[in-house]
């Protein structure tokens, strides 16, 4: 080992979640101290409570806690933190806070300020890219905006080509042009458009590429100028520019294109006297030409699918780095071993536009893990998704010798997971890599746009029959729970048992059934394990079924195995991720109300104060009609229901005997009826 | 404990025989109770339903906590006795718990004869009370009944134990603080209308339960007056106006969570039983009963083979296992509950009634429930036993059966014939509860028994007058009276007129025997005081 020539005690995470964890557990095995960070919303959060030390550093919106470089670099002078790790996101890629740790006298585990801000801006990147002969895309961004010009240069960069607007964003204000004769009517239009949505009608062109793949490259580079490249990965699923599956290695590469992007990207590190780990971001074209996009100069949410094909802890190698050690291995030594493929868990809705979805989780159970099943997470059952942070959950993260390999395991782990409380994309992920495109590796960052439909198919229908499922599920659990009671109690009490039983005909159970809006009635005749079901109007069906270890194994024509989890409420299967809860239902009464129709008339005899209504008012249900003195008390009088006033009776002064109606109300028709 | 090895060899020709016999019998008895679960079968049930109501066994399994155990009593009353179909005598009467309070269930089934309340409907709705009050079980009638089927009426209102006695027991028992509720859920007419006026909380469906002591038809024959049976006696007569009844519900399901609602403000507690342990399932199967049991019931079997299939563990201490050996008596458990077991294995004879009488007066000094399994031909007879006094030592048995305070439930499980009925705890005796395998017999005698008496008479007073009677003769003449033995000796027979609580699967005897038990312990047991005994 090389020797260091700064002294890494303790380690303080400026950041939360998974990575917040990720780091810890790095750091831990290095035998060194962690100091995190947490902010209101934090406070009993994993990452909290697995660090050596904790501090709180403010309320829960971001800017007010985690992107605080003040209170930060307070607390790693006062913890005594030798070092600050960023993580991803946050401050990572902030120069201002690298270069206020340097002054600090903290070592920031990362690239210098300096490199940080030179790739910081998209535009000048680039000039350093094509500095140092990385590929670029064709294109121009040039100030002259001469229609006869851009034509020119549209001619010269070829076609496919997309014209945007310079100061556009969001899928706003793009062109696609197939042909050159159709490029001055989409140049106008984009214009406009840039106008009228930016207030600018600057443009820019670019090489379009029908199928692009985003391919990225790990870089590492040490404080002695070495830089080695990590292999790639392709991150082309994508929706709405994020990414959700990555995988490394990228299929279908060359080994001699790996080489090409890999020394290019070690390359355009170099290029900005880099330190640690950072990644080079390609657009990979159909015919094997790559393209610089940018640079992200921090670890990646991604790294764990490198750490597996690699076998090497990446943030250890950021440690060892910020120690001024050198890189632990050279370029010839690092290897590539099988595949792995990196699924992000998110609290969203993937069928409502990917809405985050925020609440309490009542239910986490992360897939069994073994060397070739890993899950990055920073939550735990009972933690709060707030809308103060980014919804990400969990990382699943598998190998295989294959990628086939790795994708049945990512599947199967999919399959495992179990979340509730908040919605997810964990079926929707499973859908994904369910898809024939998605094993043939027919990738580009439109897949999920083309694939919408062969996504969309694969909605999970419900059927009478999981109803069925469910009731057989709840009743063992139930005789499972009873019959614990019975043998722990010598006080316990045969008509405990909810078993169903009756004199001289099969047990019988009942249960009615929510799930979603659908409410069934399911009546279970059953001998040991093994039930005539019948739903609703349906007709009976029989089935065999047996729970075990949080599996319900179902057995008729087919044998079906669904995992689920019992809770107050009721139970809900997991469908290839999916949540399907069915919940015990009663029908509520406790709130109806009886209409009165008792109110028009004296409760007693009394004497007339006030009449507030007249013939042929029409009044709402509540209102005041008229007040009634009786038993030195007022009474008053309010209208039962929408009406209108047919007649009044009496008359301020009159005295009224008990019964007598005072005033006549016809019930005013429902409006839709 | 001594744990009792069964003889029974699974598989073998006599097990066959035997198991096979007691299956048809079984399933006939399933299919005869699904029938009558039917109630007044699919048309009946189907215009019931289009009113918008529940069918009445839909309604007590709502009532119940769910899945709890429903041990019903008397499903095949009115069995075959009236010359028409009156499944289950028109109402449903049993156990069943309600917010973990075990309450007696009596439902009117108005798919059977408009719920009208035949002589035996009567009697299993006086049965239901009475088996509430030995037990304290608070009451839940769901009524929705036309009230006395009006041609019989002299067999349903006049007698001590008619149609009044319904409300004489609501009173009782009110005072005894059992407690008795009523769910009004169709018509409640004339006398009927006291069993929600007499409850202690009623509840009442809209547009559904009706409440008068007169129907409309009536009012307008009697004074003229035009009026609605809402107007009458409906709902929101009685919850806002007259005050019969104390809430409102609007349908059937809400006047159930209603009903179970009362229930959670009874504020009882389940006393905690003494002896009480955590149940051990018996070492034999439940269905290996039918291999231990021989159809003919004149092949004696060893009674300890039926018991080992129903106590816990097959765990049984017998009481003086030498001496008296006809009689099995012993302590044991089922489902945890101890209980003392008095069981047939042969004729009585005065040293069994001897042992009976002394382990019957063991229990009812010590608090032990009883179980008689009865299969039983009767007291020994002849000169040597009458000489040495088996009619007093017979009566040591039968009182110390009919003055002992203890709990006593009663399985007849092969024959019940003549004295042994009494001394084993026959309906008369008043057992807590009475079942009878579908393979027993009950009759003061046997019926070959009975035609050779009447044959030895005839034959007697023929030859007196000097005339002959060949054998043929007498055969002929012992057939009817074989014949209408063995019709009127059958449990459905039996069960149909309420001499029992129900014919079971004895394969279910554990559980029903249980549950039974269970239940008899919400009453406390009271001290026994003996008569006397002749010595």
């Amino acid at each position: 080992m090389t020797s260091s020539n700064r002294a890494i005690h303790k380690v303080l995470i400026a950041n939360r979640g998974e990575i917040a964890c990720r780091v810890i557990r790095t750091l831990r095995t290095m035998g060194i101290r962690s100091v995190a960070v947490y902010s209101e919303a934090d406070r009993s959060a994993p990452h909290v409570q697995q660090a050596d030390e904790a501090w709180f550093i403010g309320p829960a919106p971001a800017s007010e806690s985690y992107l605080k470089m003040d209170t930060l670099l307070a607390v790693a002078k006062e913890s005594g933190a030798d070092a600050i790790h960023p993580g991803y996101g946050f401050l990572s890629e902030n120069p201002q806070f690298a270069a206020a740790c340097e002054t600090a006298g903290i070592k920031f585990i990362g690239p210098s300020s300096r490199s940080i801000s030179a790739m910081g801006s998209k535009s000048a990147a680039k000039l350093i890219m094509e500095k140092a002969a990385v590929p670029l895309i064709p294109g121009y961004h040039g100030d002259n905006q001469g229609d006869a010009f851009l034509h020119q240069q549209a001619d010269r960069i070829g076609y496919p080509l997309l014209i945007k607007a310079a100061f556009g964003g969001g899928g706003k204000g793009m062109r696609v042009v197939e042909a050159s004769e159709h490029f001055l009517e989409a140049l106008q239009s984009c214009r406009r458009e840039g106008q009228a949505s930016f207030g600018n009608p600057t443009v820019l062109l670019e090489k379009y590429l029908t199928q692009p793949r985003h391919v990225e490259i790990q870089v590492f580079c040490d404080q002695h100028g070495n830089g080695v490249y990590l292999h790639e990965r392709d991150c082309s699923i994508q929706r709405r520019h994020q990414k959700i599956i990555e995988e490394a290695p990228a299929p279908g590469l060359s080994s001699e294109t790996r080489k090409a992007m890999g020394e290019a990207a070690v390359a355009a590190a170099r290029a900005i006297d880099y330190e640690g780990a950072g990644t080079i971001e390609f657009l990979y074209d159909v015919d094997g030409r790559f393209y610089f996009m940018e640079m992200n100069t921090r670890l990646q949410v991604e790294h764990p699918v490198t750490e597996y094909i690699t076998r090497q802890d990446l943030v250890e190698w950021q440690i060892r780095v910020a120690r001024g050690e050198t890189l632990p291995l050279a370029q010839a030594e690092i290897p590539l071993y099988g595949h792995a493929i990196e699924a992000r868990i998110c609290a969203e809705s993937p069928d409502l536009e990917f809405r985050p979805s925020i609440g309490l989780l009542t239910h986490f159970r992360t897939p069994n893990t073994h060397p070739d099943v890993r899950v990055d997470t920073g939550i735990e059952g009972g933690s709060e998704i707030s809308m103060y942070y980014d919804p990400m959950v969990a990382k699943l993260i598998v190998h295989g010798a294959t990628r086939e390999q790795a994708i049945d395991r990512l599947l199967v782990a999919l399959e495992q997971f179990q979340v509730l409380g908040v919605e997810t994309n964990i079926n929707y992920l499973h859908r994904i890599l369910s898809l024939p495109a998605f094993r043939n590796a027919d990738l580009s960052t439109h897949f999920l746009q083309k694939e919408q439909s062969g996504i969309h198919d694969r909605l999970i229908q419900i059927t009478p029959a999981y109803f069925a499922w469910a009731a057989a599920a709840l009743l063992q659990s139930e005789q499972t729970r009873s019959h614990a009671t019975q043998q722990q109690a010598a006080q316990s009490s045969p008509w405990q048992n909810a078993d169903g039983w009756q004199l001289n005909g099969a047990q019988q159970r009942r249960y009615t059934l929510k799930c979603g809006e659908q409410i069934e009635t399911v009546t279970l005749t059953y001998r040991a394990e093994h039930y005539t079901a019948s739903v609703g109007d349906e007709a009976a069906f029989s089935f065999d079924a047996r729970t075990q270890g949080g599996l319900l194994r179902v057995g008729g024509q087919k044998t079906i195995t669904l995992p689920f989890h019992l809770d107050a409420k009721g139970i809900t299967f997991f469908l290839s991720g999916k949540p399907l809860s069915f919940s015990r239902y009663q029908a509520d009464y406790s709130n109806t109300e009886h209409a009165d129709a008792g109110q028009l008339q004296a409760s007693m005899p009394g004497r007339i104060v006030s009449v507030l209504v007249s013939n042929g008012d029409q009044v709402e249900a509540g209102q005041t009609l008229l007040i009634m003195e009786a038993m030195k008390m007022e009474h008053t009088l309010r209208a039962p229901f929408d009406g209108i006033v047919t007649a009044v009776h009496y008359k301020v002064g009159d005295a009224v005997p008990e019964g007598a109606e005072l005033v006549a109300l016809e019930e005013l028709a429902e409006p839709n009826s | 404990m001594p744990v009792i090895k069964s003889r029974a060899i699974t598989g073998s020709e006599e097990y066959e025989k035997n198991r096979s016999a007691m299956q048809a019998l079984v399933d006939n008895l399933y299919e005869v109770v699904a029938k009558v679960r039917l109630g007044g079968g699919l048309n009946a049930q189907k215009k019931h339903l289009s009113r918008g109501k529940m069918l009445p066994r839909d309604r007590v399994l709502n009532l119940l906590d769910p899945g709890s155990p429903f041990l019903e009593l008397g499903t095949l009353a009115a069995h075959e006795v009236y010359g028409e179909d009156v499944p289950a005598a028109g109402i449903i009467t049993g156990i069943g718990r309600i917010h973990g309070i075990e309450c007696m269930i009596v439902a009117n089934d108005p798919t059977v004869k408009g719920g009208s309340y035949y002589p035996l409907t009567v009697k299993k709705h006086l049965r239901a009370q009475t088996v509430a009050e030995q037990n304290h079980l608070p009451c839940v009638y769901l009524v929705d009944s036309g009230g006395a089927n009006l041609p019989r009426q002299d067999e349903v209102f006049p007698d001590r134990e008619h149609f009044g006695r319904i409300f004489f027991n609501q009173a009782r028992m009110s005072a005894m603080n059992i407690p008795q509720i009523a769910v009004v859920m169709g018509s409640c007419t004339a006398g009927g209308a006291y069993v929600p006026a007499m409850s202690d909380e009623s509840i009442i469906v809209r547009e559904q339960g009706t409440i008068f002591l007169a129907g409309p038809p009536l009012v307008k024959a009697a004074t003229g007056e035009d009026v609605t049976a809402e107007a009458l006696g409906g709902a929101d007569v009685h919850c806002r106006i007259s005050g019969v009844s104390d809430h409102y519900a609007e349908n059937d399901e809400h006047a159930l969570q209603l009903a179970r609602q009362c229930v959670s403000h009874l504020n009882r507690m389940h006393p905690s039983v003494a002896g009480k342990r955590i149940p051990i399932a018996p070492l034999y199967a439940p269905e290996s009963i039918y291999g231990v049991i021989p159809p003919d019931l004149k092949t004696p079997f060893d009674v300890r083979e039926a018991i080992a299939r129903i106590v816990d563990g097959s765990e049984l201490d017998e009481f003086k296992a030498l001496y008296g050996t006809t009689l099995i008596c012993g302590f044991a458990h089922i489902l945890g509950y101890p209980v003392g077991i008095v069981a047939n294995n042969g004729i009585l004879f005065s040293e069994s009634a001897q042992k009976g009488a002394h382990f019957i007066e063991l229990c009812a000094q010590r608090k032990i429930p009883l179980l008689f399994l009865q299969n039983i031909t009767g007291f020994m007879v002849g000169q040597k036993y009458e000489n040495e006094g088996i009619a007093k030592h017979g009566a040591k048995m039968v009182t110390a059966v009919a003055t002992a305070n203890v709990p006593k439930l009663t399985v007849i499980i092969g024959g019940s014939f003549g004295a042994g009925n009494y001394g084993m705890c026959g309906r008369a005796y008043d057992p807590r509860f009475m079942f009878m395998w579908p393979n027993a017999r009950i009759s003061v005698m046997g019926g070959e028994q009975a035609a050779g008496v009447l044959a030895q008479l005839k034959r007697h007073n023929i030859e007196s007058k000097g005339h002959s009677w060949s054998a043929d003769e007498e055969a002929e003449f012992k057939r009817p009276v074989i014949k209408t033995y063995d019709h009127q000796g059958h449990p459905y027979y039996a069960s149909a007129r309420l001499w029992d609580d129900g014919v079971i699967d004895p394969a279910q005897t554990r559980e029903v025997v249980g549950l039974a038990l269970s239940a008899t312990h919400n009453a406390p047991i009271e001290d026994t005081r003996f008569g006397v005994f002749r010595m």
